[in-house]
C-alpha cells in the first residue's frame, strides 16, 4: 500500500510517494532527496551524526519513520547557511577545528544548533558538553567543539545585547 | 526489519480497535520500538500510530492539586517545563539524566513507561531470552551478568527496567490512565511493571488494545519539592542507562522527618519503591544513621542474579548518597550532569 506524505525541508516543500512504511527520515533525506550531509553513523540512535531539526528540535533522524511525520518541517546541515555566508556554528567549528575527519560534523553543528535554541546550557562548558552528549566524536575533536559553541554562544549573547540595548 | 502495516487512526477508540488485533503495537516516536525493530528484537505486523491523535500531549494542573501529563508530552518538554521541574524536581532530574538531548526531544512520557529491558541477551538475536521468546531459555543466566537484577528476578528472567523517570515516578504514587477495550481505568504506576516470575515476555499488567493516555501525579507529590533528588550511577559519565539509581524525597517538618518517599532504579524489572525503608524514616531526625539503617532495610530481600553482588552495596550507598542530598535541600537549578552522584549540588565536572 502506497502513502503520500508531504515534508518542508531546507524550506522547501516535498511531496512523496512511500511503497514501504519503513523508511526513515534518514534514508528519506539521503536517497530520495540526495542530501547526504546528514549521516549515517550506527542507524541505531547511539551517534547522533544523523541529527536533524523536526519542527525546530534536534531528532536522531535514524529512529523517526518518514511516514509518521507527515507535515513536518524539517532542517538540515544543507539548509543552515544563507548562500555563501556560512551559519555561525558553521564558521565557529572551522574557527576552532571542532572535528577532524568531519563524519560527525554535520550532526555536530546541527544538535549545537538546536542546543543553542533550547538555551538550556547557555556559556557554560559543563552544560555544553552534557547537552551534546548524545554526538559522538570518534575523532576526539571536543575540545574544539566545546570551544566553538562557546565562540557561537557569545556571537547570539553579543547580538542580543545591543538589540536590548 | 521485517514489513509491517501502517496504521494512523483518528481517535484513540479506533487506535484501540486497531491495536487490540493480534500483533499489532503502537508507535510513539519510536525511539525504543524502531531500535528493536532493526534489530529483529520486536518483529511487529501492524504499527499503530498514535503521534497524531489529539489531546494527548498536554500538561494541566488538575482542580484538587494533581498534575495530569498527556501520553505523548515529550522527555525534553515535560522536564524543561518551569512549573513541573519546580514542583517534582526530582522527576525532572530523572528525565534530565536519561538517554541525549536528541532522543529527549522525540522520545514521549507512555513511550518511556513501556521501554524495554536493554539487557544484551535480549537484543542478541543469537541468545536464548525467555522475554523475547517465551519458554526459550535465559543465556543471562549464565552469562554476562553484572548489570541484572538483584531484586525480583526469577530463574526465567534477571532482566532489569531501564527507565530514570519511572523511579521518582514510582516514589510519588504516580497514576497511569488507561484506555482499553472496554473504557477508561486506572492504575498505580507501581501495578503497571511486572516482575518475570514464569512469564517475564509480559514486560506489564496492560492487556492486547490498552493505551496509556496520561500519567497522573496526585496532590501529596507536591509537598516534597523542597526536599528531592535522583541519583544514578552510570558506566559513564553521559549518556547512559543505570547501574543503580535512586529517588528519594523528604518531608522535613521542625527538624523531623514528617514522610519519606524512597526507590530504586536499575535493580529490578519494575521501578522499585522502598517502603519498608520509608517507614523507618518516619519521624526521626535525619541524620547519617538514620539513612543508612533505611538503605540496609531497602536492600534486605536482595540476592545476586550472578556477577553482581556488588549492585547491592552500590544501591545502599546511593540510597544513603540520595537521603543526604535530599535532606540538604533541592538545588536551585538541576546540576550541569543531572543525577550525578559525584558532584556537588552546585555542579558536575565531566571526566
Amino acid at each position: 500500500m502506497n502513502h503520500s506524505i508531504s515534508l518542508t525541508v531546507n524550506g522547501a516543500r516535498r511531496d512523496f510517494v512511500l511503497d514501504d512504511p519503513r523508511v526513515t527520515l534518514l534514508d528519506l533525506l539521503r536517497e530520495r532527496l540526495h542530501l547526504t550531509g546528514t549521516k549515517k553513523g550506527c542507524d541505531r540512535g547511539q551517534c547522533g551524526a544523523c541529527t536533524i531539526l523536526v519542527d525546530g528540535k534536534r531528532i536522531n533522524s535514524c529512529l523517526a519513520l518518514a511516514i509518521s511525520h507527515d507535515g513536518a518541517d524539517i532542517l538540515t546541515i544543507e539548509g543552515v547557511a544563507r548562500g555563501d555566508q556560512l551559519h555561525p556554528v558553521q564558521a565557529a567549528f572551522i574557527a576552532h577545528d571542532g572535528f577532524q575527519c568531519g563524519f560527525c560534523t554535520p550532526g555536530q553543528i546541527m544538535s549545537a544548533i538546536g542546543m543553542m535554541q533550547e538555551a538550556q546550557a547557555g556559556n557554560d562548558p559543563e552544560r555544553i558538553r552534557e547537552c551534546l552528549s548524545g554526538n559522538l566524536c570518534r575523532c576526539g575533536a571536543y575540545a574544539g567543539i566545546v570551544d566553538a559553541v562557546l565562540e557561537a554562544q557569545a556571537g547570539i549573547d553579543e547580538t542580543n545585547q545591543r538589540r536590548s540595548a | 526489519m521485517k514489513q509491517f502495516d501502517y496504521v494512523r487512526p483518528a481517535t484513540v477508540a479506533e487506535a484501540v480497535a486497531a491495536a487490540a488485533q493480534p500483533g499489532a503495537v503502537y508507535l510513539a516516536a519510536g525511539t525504543n520500538l524502531l531500535d528493536l525493530m532493526k534489530g529483529g528484537v520486536s518483529r511487529p505486523d501492524r504499527l499503530v500510530d498514535v503521534t497524531h491523535l489529539d489531546g494527548l500531549d498536554g500538561i494541566e494542573r488538575l482542580a484538587d492539586g494533581s498534575l495530569r501529563i498527556g501520553a505523548l508530552v515529550s522527555n525534553a518538554d515535560l522536564a524543561h517545563d518551569a512549573d513541573f521541574a519546580k514542583s517534582y524536581p526530582a522527576v525532572a532530574e530523572a528525565l534530565l539524566s536519561g538517554a541525549s538531548a536528541q532522543l529527549r526531544n522525540a522520545a514521549t512520557v507512555g513511550g518511556n513507561l513501556l521501554q524495554r529491558t536493554r539487557c544484551a541477551y535480549f537484543y542478541d538475536t543469537a541468545s536464548r531470552c525467555n522475554k523475547r521468546e517465551a519458554g526459550s531459555g535465559c543465556d543471562a543466566r549464565e552469562g554476562e551478568n553484572r548489570t541484572h537484577a538483584v531484586l525480583g528476578w526469577s530463574e526465567s528472567c534477571i532482566a532489569t527496567h531501564p527507565s530514570d523517570f519511572c523511579v521518582p515516578l514510582v516514589a510519588l504514587d504516580a497514576i497511569v490512565e488507561i484506555e482499553g477495550r472496554n473504557g477508561r481505568r486506572e492504575m498505580a504506576l507501581d501495578a503497571l511493571h511486572r516482575l518475570p516470575g514464569n512469564s517475564p515476555e509480559r514486560d506489564s499488567a496492560l492487556e492486547p488494545g490498552d493505551l496509556i493516555v496520561a500519567v497522573r501525579l496526585p496532590p501529596a507529590a507536591r509537598g516534597f519539592a523542597a526536599h528531592a533528588r535522583y541519583l544514578k550511577v552510570r558506566e559513564r559519565t553521559s549518556y547512559a542507562f543505570a547501574v543503580v539509581s535512586a529517588a528519594a524525597a523528604l518531608r522535613i517538618e521542625n527538624g523531623k522527618i514528617a514522610e519519606t518517599r524512597l526507590a530504586l532504579g536499575g535493580i529490578a524489572a519494575k521501578p522499585w519503591r522502598a517502603r519498608v525503608a520509608e517507614d523507618v524514616l518516619m519521624g526521626v531526625t535525619p541524620t547519617a544513621d538514620a539513612f543508612q539503617e533505611a538503605a540496609w532495610r531497602a536492600l534486605t530481600d536482595a540476592k545476586p542474579s550472578g556477577d553482581n553482588a556488588f549492585k547491592i552495596e552500590l544501591a545502599r550507598r546511593i540510597v544513603v548518597r540520595a537521603l543526604t542530598l535530599a535532606a540538604a535541600g533541592t538545588p536551585a537549578r538541576i546540576p550541569a550532569l543531572p543525577a550525578s552522584p559525584f558532584a556537588s549540588t552546585s555542579g558536575a565536572i565531566h571526566v
